[in-house]
């Protein structure tokens, strides 16, 4: 995390790995954000950047096994949004082939998670170690209504 | 329950309430699946106009179910969804393959 001094604002999640904690991230981060206001465009995409790093989290990291941790950090900074969720799970063996559009380990899904977060936010960096988990960082910057108008 | 259906002109209409997202997407695939099986239907119509969330978990439930039926040569549509929600479906390339209607009257004139 970065220089404190620096921060407008900041809050740490540390979450059950069940589906129902996704809605819950995705409006805690909503809700952080929205000190800023935002157009209702860039609030739906960061949330939607939100459930899908949290929903892989839990298929992908844990496999849907209920007894992980999920740690969502939010940072506003000036005019930008630092978020990252991090599991402890299994980690991704290839981040690169992960983060193809259409790619997916479940048939059952559109390989979508990743694209969302790359389209929605401006930077997403992607750390993983197979065995230890994940760590996803995404970056937007926040542009308020009035600055737009 | 979040997932609500009902039969007309011989089409399965599901409305699902609140957030298409990793919860209800389960759900939302096994209702789908036990009502065209229990009615002999194989035409489905989703309502969307009470959702107000969805993301890659409820738009795989989605490709899911419209696959299903695809291989049972039946058919699917969409209606009704919000703004938010539609920009999403537009953005996911969906719609390339699941056609979309402003209403229910349309729907069931063209599936």
């Amino acid at each position: 995390m970065e220089n404190t001094q620096n921060w407008q604002n900041y809050i740490r999640l540390e979450l059950a790995s069940i589906p129902e904690n996704v809605g819950l991230a995705r409006i805690t981060i909503a809700s952080f954000v929205s000190q800023v206001d935002l157009t209702l465009n860039d609030l739906e995409e960061i949330k939607v950047a939100t459930s899908e790093a949290v929903s892989n989290a839990i298929i992908h990291g844990y496999e849907n096994n209920k007894n992980g941790k999920v740690i969502i950090e939010a940072i506003r900074q000036d005019d930008r949004l630092i978020l990252t969720v991090e599991d402890y799970g299994k980690g991704i063996e290839d981040i690169e082939k992960a983060m193809e559009p259409a790619y997916s380990t479940d048939p059952e899904r559109m390989g979508l998670g990743f694209v969302f977060m790359k389209s929605f936010m401006d930077q997403v960096h992607v750390n993983s170690t197979v065995g230890q988990g994940t760590k996803v960082t995404m970056e937007k910057i926040l542009k308020p209504v009035k600055a737009i108008n | 329950m979040n997932i609500k259906t009902r039969v007309e002109q011989n089409a399965l209409i599901v409305t699902v309430f609140g957030e298409l997202d990793l919860v209800i997407a389960e759900q939302f695939k096994a209702v789908i699946e036990k009502e065209l099986e229990n009615l002999k239907i194989n035409t489905l119509i989703l309502d969307l106009k009470e959702v107000t969330f969805i993301d890659s978990s409820g738009l795989g439930a989605i490709l899911s179910r419209y696959k299903m039926l695809s291989e049972k040569h039946g058919r699917m549509a969409l209606i009704n969804p919000q703004p938010a929600v539609k920009r999403i479906l537009e953005l996911s390339g969906i719609l390339r393959i699941i056609n979309i209607y402003e209403d229910l009257n349309r729907a069931l004139a063209a599936i």
